[in-house]
């Protein structure tokens, strides 16, 4: 989309002279016209989108930060050591045959950079699964100086040069995460800030060959209801689109990732998976151009099952754009259970992730029928005011 | 409020959904008594009501042809007009499926400190004046911005001014129970090529729909009335096909699905041209979760209002011609129109007027 920048000299015209016609004595401002969208890696970043956005598939989200990971291996009492991160992040990309249901897996620094417990680049085993390997590029989120005590997300500075750099390990996509509070306003500056940085973040991922995946979560947290959260997402997305339009992203090669549109998780009032269907898919279809290919949606602290249930009630009908998701939580939190830190655990626990991306798989098809579920993947992961 | 949800929430969608029915398009038919005195000067017929009331008989009441059309715009006199048995046209229209619409913006006026930009006006009393077009039996309105590419045009104040206005007039309009056509016509006129028509048209939209957002229309119950992507009138023409590839790409980049049809206007295009266009759209691969359909003025009229040229004994003639262009057009909305209208007389006539004002 052209962007025609107006440099305007700063002569004012006499009243007199407003109503004739205005006769260049002063010399033309210089035009400067983008023919934008057809950089250098154009047709490589819709190739990498349309695969990620293929039918049955979707994304393993695996990017949790050193300080998150910890977290998670705390719960089956492990240690926070580089090996351990090393071994689960092994346990899940050799899992066998995932790519069949998993297109692009999201990575954290580290792990791009990383080996398998057998010596063999993540990054490689990933591409041979099939699987398209992504980078994780926000530096995080900070208090938001003149807002109703939110947050904005980090990570411009040399983004260029380090999005580069990831191309050049392997990663073909990235993803960047901001988050708007209900609870807290939103304020118009949040919402505002969440949008820009975002828009900012895609246009230099794409001039580096990442294809941007646009995070802006709206945070679970709250006690308000469906129609809130409908409101308050409309709002986010008219701007996020807004502004990637104006910084000249090129729309046939980025990913959504967005909320889905439920109640806050403190809200009396549950919604069953219809529901939410029927909010979400209304938000898509008032906000989401066609030529976005993908849209795949965060789990945000369901259950496993619930998340499946609701990515399977928007499947039921044809959609414009790839309806799936990018789950972390939501795929891993048995898998992890399973595991318990034990070798001897590797291959159930890889069985109980690819029985979950498979549930996933089926789910982006509209064909999930919830058989075979366990107690544990009903469990809900909602943690308030959850930090990454 | 997320977007618009009073009462006449569902009639707003059922009759913007009926408008975008395939085979179906709109009638443009609204010309100012200005603008109709100009076409009628060009078939050496005076411009008084008879005359305008006439041929505005002459179209309606071709046999067949409402059949092709979902909808006429209708300028405010015609919307009291009647038949010459005293028939009103908006119960002839209502019978034959069409649904009446009005225009319902006051012209353009110029944007101070710009080159010759402008910006569209009608706002004042827009409420009143749409319920009292609603009770004459009009269901959908249309209010026409202009903008052109020129080196400095359009300026960001023309687009935002006109992004503006378009939003006002459309919750209005729904307000009131009239389904709003969203009109953001960027001239033709020019020596630029099709990507930077390309270029202006993307972000034009943009900025429409963050407007038409921020305004809180349903956008479920509007029409989007663009310009097709084209080279300027002064530069060389290309195949239909290029024009709809980058037509529907720029749609495709700005407009929701939730929009339920997307109805062209012609701009000076000849009526063969307009046709092959839309055609060549419908045919395109791709995706396409709108109804790509038209609302032409001239495109559909042309060759009619040479052949009546104002004589009585010429109205079949003229019926014959109108009707043929009423079914190309239809066609082309399913991609299946083979040509075989090219043969009347003047259909290939462009109807480009240099800085065409209405």
């Amino acid at each position: 989309m052209a962007s025609a920048a107006l440099l305007k000299s700063s002569f004012l015209p006499k009243r007199s002279e407003w109503h004739t016609t205005r006769k260049s004595s002063t010399p033309q401002p210089t035009v400067i016209a983008f023919s934008v969208r057809a950089g250098a890696y154009s047709d490589e970043l819709v190739k990498t989108a349309k695969s990620i956005a293929s039918p049955g598939r979707g994304i393993l989200a695996m990017d949790e930060s050193n300080a998150t990971c910890g977290k998670r291996l705390a719960t089956i009492g492990l240690e926070n050591t580089e090996a351990n991160r090393q071994a689960y992040r092994t346990l899940l990309v050799s899992a066998p045959g995932l790519g069949q249901y998993i297109s692009g897996a999201i990575l954290f620094e580290e792990t791009l950079y990383q080996s398998t417990t057998d010596g063999k680049k993540m990054v490689d085993v990933l591409t041979q699964q099939n699987i398209m390997p992504g980078i994780k590029v926000d530096k995080g989120l900070v208090p938001l100086t003149g807002s109703n005590d939110e947050s904005w997300c980090q990570g411009l500075d040399g983004l260029a040069s380090r999005c580069a750099a990831y191309y050049q390990q392997g990663a073909r996509f990235a993803k960047w995460r901001t988050v708007v509070s209900i609870p807290n306003g939103p304020s118009a500056l949040a919402v505002k800030e969440a949008a820009w940085g975002l828009a900012r973040y895609a246009a230099i991922a794409q001039d580096n060959g990442l294809v941007p995946i646009v995070e802006p979560e709206i945070l679970l947290d709250g006690d308000h209801g469906i129609e809130r959260t409908f409101e308050v997402a409309q709002k986010v997305w008219a701007e996020v689109f807004f502004y990637l339009a104006e910084n000249n992203v090129m729309f046939e090669g980025i990913l959504l990732k967005p909320s889905m549109v439920t109640p806050g998780a403190e809200c009396p009032e549950k919604a069953t998976p219809k529901q939410v269907a029927e909010y979400t898919l209304k938000l898509l279809h008032r906000r989401i151009p066609p030529a976005v290919p993908g849209i795949m949606f965060l789990s945000g602290g369901q259950s496993e099952v619930e998340a499946t249930f609701n990515l399977n009630a928007m499947n039921q009908g044809p959609n414009p754009w790839h309806v799936s998701f990018s789950y972390a939580r939501a795929l891993q939190n048995t898998c992890l259970k399973t595991w318990g830190g034990r070798p001897e655990n590797v291959k159930a626990a890889q069985d109980a992730l690819l029985f979950r991306a498979k549930a996933n798989s089926l789910a982006q098809l509209g064909k999930y029928t919830g058989e075979g579920e366990s107690a544990e993947a009903t469990k809900g992961m909602f943690v308030k005011g959850y930090t990454y | 409020m997320s977007a618009y949800c009073g009462q006449y929430h569902d009639e707003l969608i059922a009759n913007a959904t009926y408008i975008g029915t395939p085979g179906k398009g709109i009638l443009a038919a609204d010309e100012s008594t200005g603008t109709i005195g100009k076409r009628l000067a060009s078939i050496n017929v005076e411009n008084v009501e008879e005359n305008r009331r006439a041929l505005r008989e002459l179209l309606f009441c071709t046999p067949g042809a409402l059949q092709y059309l979902s909808g006429a715009i209708l300028f405010e006199e015609t919307l009291y007009q009647k038949t010459a048995n005293g028939k009103p046209f908006v119960e002839v229209l209502k019978e034959g499926g069409v649904l009446p619409g009005i225009k319902v913006d006051k012209g353009t006026i110029e944007l101070a400190g710009t080159n010759g930009e402008t910006t569209t006006q009608g706002h004042d009393d827009l409420g009143k004046r749409c319920k009292k077009y609603y009770e004459a039996g009009a269901r959908f309105a249309k209010w026409r911005a202009v903008l052109k590419i020129g080196p400095n045009e359009p300026s960001q104040l023309s687009i935002n001014a006109n992004a503006d206005g378009l939003a006002r007039y459309a919750i209005i309009c729904q307000e009131n129970g009239l389904v709003p056509i969203v009109e953001p016509e960027i001239l033709v006129d020019g020596p630029h090529d099709i990507k930077k028509c390309a270029d202006v048209t993307e972000r034009v939209l943009a900025a429409c729909y963050k407007a038409l957002n921020d305004h809180h229309v349903l956008l479920e119950g509007t029409l989007l009335k663009p310009n097709m992507v084209t080279p300027g009138s002064e530069s060389a023409k290309v195949a239909p096909e290029v024009v709809a590839e980058h037509t529907v790409r720029a749609l495709q980049r700005t407009v929701p699905p939730a929009v339920p049809a997307i109805v062209f206007l012609s701009g000076g295009q000849s009526e063969e041209e307009a046709t092959l266009n839309l055609n060549a759209m419908n045919k395109l691969k791709g995706k396409k979760p709108w109804s790509l359909s038209f609302s032409f003025g001239r495109a559909l009229q042309q060759s009619t209002l040479k052949a009546w040229a104002g004589k009585e004994g010429n109205i079949d003639k003229a019926r014959t011609a109108f009707l043929a262009r009423c079914k190309a057009n239809s066609e082309a909305t399913l991609g299946t129109y083979k040509g075989d209208a090219a043969g009347g007389e003047g259909v290939s006539e462009s109807l480009h007027v240099k800085d065409y004002k209405y």
